[in-house]
């Protein structure tokens, strides 16, 4: 196996120089704001994802963690990809990304669905990794559940 | 090249026991593989060793042709599969040097046999009168009754497997769960052993080697202390049995544990090694046929031991193919293994120090500590060091290798370990010296 197409240089310069981490409280008062904390069991990974949202648009997505390259650039990558999104559209990319995570390699990514994303398309080619890329993503869609919004894909089986 | 002759009166090389490392690594198939297009090089035997033809020839053999069920047949088959099975246990008595073969006990794994060990004093604390439990014509054991105020004493250093079972008696039990730290080096703390073993220390149950720090305790002053004060003593072999000579009555431990895919031998099969008096006063765990003496429809009778805790129809070929792996263990010869080790420890000991930003966990020096090597790389995650090492070829074991205590105690979430086994070569090592470099050039 390629190990450039699983350390893609997004994926590590996301890795490097995370983008938006460490959590924040809500900018605006009135929006609800909930969190989830995940942990890989098998390599200790962890990662808090804090969603604040007024029900309508994801006004924040903040993250702290600490984990392997791929479950710290993951969550750097879903913070740029849902922060500000409306919450319907956020769990479209979200479901697009559980499906590419869940592919085994053979789903081709849509670019303009996934931005950066599409960088982990070889990381699904790694069943021992895609849980570390799927980790921050979990944890999102447990804290928006609890933040009262929506509830998207099932996790998938890796 | 020069040759130095050694003064005689001296150690001499010869002086040790030694084997030839590529005539071993002929006898195990996998060793030919390739890995991502690289030799491979295995690191991992912490996590299970691989297995010489002899054992895997035995595995078959038996299938096809002694092939039968222990213990309850008159017919051919069924005595050669229950001399088969019965002569591992002799076999694994004496490489453990038991001084009888009824004092081992056939499990699935070591966390089987440390399991069975709690549940038997669970059994024995459940109810005062609970005699229908005890063995035939016994009071229950004292030494096995647990309740509030009794103690259990384990160590910040234990895998996962004897750390669980005895939170999980002590809750069934009000008894306080105890432990000994762990130094800065790496070592077992033993500075508060007077306080932390006391009478009302029930049993002390402690890992001979870290599987993830690669420390062998010295036990001979806890021994003295539990004897001291009356308590039992269990010490989980599971990393020494495969790589040092271990005699239990030198130990002078009451029970071992140890797994036989660690030691050449295949999964699912490991042993509880007991003192003969213990285990004959040791309540049964498991119910069924083949641990019995009588059964009616309101009460049963318990058989001696071993059959007392070894319930229905046991791991039979795996039983007798590990007594192979013993035998193949036993003609290599376990001194000679274990000193193979110690010189490949003290040359990965060096390699590593020599790579810039590593942090090993554990006694840096080959002494007192087994070929079990935990490290950080900078702060690349044990994962992706694990993932560039596994694309040139090298296996290793990324994570919290089941011992998350440890972890804790050293400050990181997880940690890349790299383990030794009689086939383990020099070059290996280099290999995964040259390997970890290549993961600074992705990460740097």
């Amino acid at each position: 196996m390629q190990l450039d197409q699983l350390y893609q240089e997004i994926i590590l310069d996301h890795y490097k120089h995370p983008h938006g981490r460490g959590l924040r409280d809500a900018e605006d008062l009135g929006d609800q704001v909930a969190e989830a904390h995940h942990v890989n069991p098998t390599c200790g990974d962890e990662v808090t994802v804090r969603v604040a949202t007024d029900g309508a648009v994801l006004h924040d997505i903040s993250y702290d963690g600490m984990g392997c390259s791929i479950s710290q650039a993951s969550a750097s990558v879903l913070h740029e990809l849902l922060r500000g999104r409306g919450t319907g559209e956020a769990f479209a990319v979200h479901e697009a990304f559980v499906e590419l995570m869940s592919g085994r390699g053979q789903v081709t990514p849509d670019e303009d669905v996934l931005g950066d994303g599409v960088a982990f398309a070889g990381v699904a080619r790694y069943p021992a990794r895609v849980k570390c890329a799927l980790l921050p993503w979990m944890a999102f869609k447990d804290a928006a559940a609890r933040a009262g919004v929506g509830v998207s894909p099932e996790e998938v089986k890796a | 090249m020069t040759s130095i002759a050694i003064p005689t009166g001296m150690p001499q090389y010869d002086d040790v026991p030694r084997f030839d490392v590529a005539r071993v690594r002929a006898d195990f198939p996998i060793l030919d593989r390739e890995i991502n297009g690289h030799p491979l090089v295995y690191l991992d035997s912490a996590n299970t060793s691989h297995k010489p033809r002899a054992v895997l020839d035995v595995l078959g053999e038996h299938y096809a042709r002694h092939n039968a069920n222990v213990s309850r047949s008159v017919h051919t088959l069924g005595t050669e599969a229950t001399e088969a099975y019965e002569g591992a246990r002799a076999k694994i008595a004496a490489f453990i040097n038991a001084p009888s073969a009824d004092e081992v006990v056939f499990t699935k794994n070591s966390t089987e046999a440390i399991n069975l060990v709690a549940y038997a004093f669970s059994n024995a604390s459940l109810r005062p009168d609970a005699s229908v439990l005890a063995a035939p014509s016994r009071e229950t054991d004292e030494r096995f009754r647990l309740g509030p105020g009794d103690e259990v004493v384990i160590s910040e250093m234990e895998h996962h497997s004897n750390i669980v079972p005895w939170q999980l008696l002590c809750e069934r039990t009000g008894a306080t769960l105890r432990w000994f730290p762990v130094t800065d080096g790496g070592r077992l703390d033993e500075s508060g052993l007077d306080d932390l073993v006391t009478e009302r220390t029930k049993i002390v149950s402690l890992v001979h080697m870290s599987n993830i720090l690669g420390t062998i305790n010295a036990t001979s002053r806890i021994t003295a202390r539990v004897r001291e004060v009356g308590a039992l003593l269990l010490l989980d072999c599971s990393q020494s049995v495969p790589h040092l000579p271990i005699d239990v009555v030198d130990l002078d431990a009451d029970y071992i544990v140890f797994t036989g895919h660690k030691m050449c031998g295949p999964t699912g099969i490991g042993v509880l090694w007991g003192r003969g008096e213990l285990l004959a006063a040791m309540p049964p765990v498991f119910g069924g046929g083949s641990m019995i003496e009588t059964v009616t429809m309101a009460r049963s009778t318990f058989a001696a031991p071993p059959a007392r805790f070894e319930a229905g129809t046991p791991p039979i070929a795996e039983a007798v193919a590990l007594g192979a792996a013993v035998d193949y263990l036993t003609g290599i010869g376990m001194p000679a293994i274990q000193w193979h080790e110690k010189e490949l420890t003290a040359y990965a000991l060096d390699a590593l120090g020599s790579v810039r930003d590593l942090r090993i966990f554990g006694p840096t020096v080959p002494v007192g500590r087994g070929g079990t090597i935990s490290f950080a790389l900078g702060d690349v995650h044990p994962h992706d060091v694990g993932q560039v090492l596994d694309s040139l070829g090298v296996q290793v074991r990324v994570g919290h290798h089941c011992a998350k205590p440890v972890c804790s105690r050293f400050g990181v979430p997880a940690t890349t370990r790299a383990s030794f086994y009689l086939y383990t070569t020099t070059e290996e090592i280099d290999a995964l010296v040259a390997g970890l470099e290549q993961v600074r050039k992705v990460f740097d």
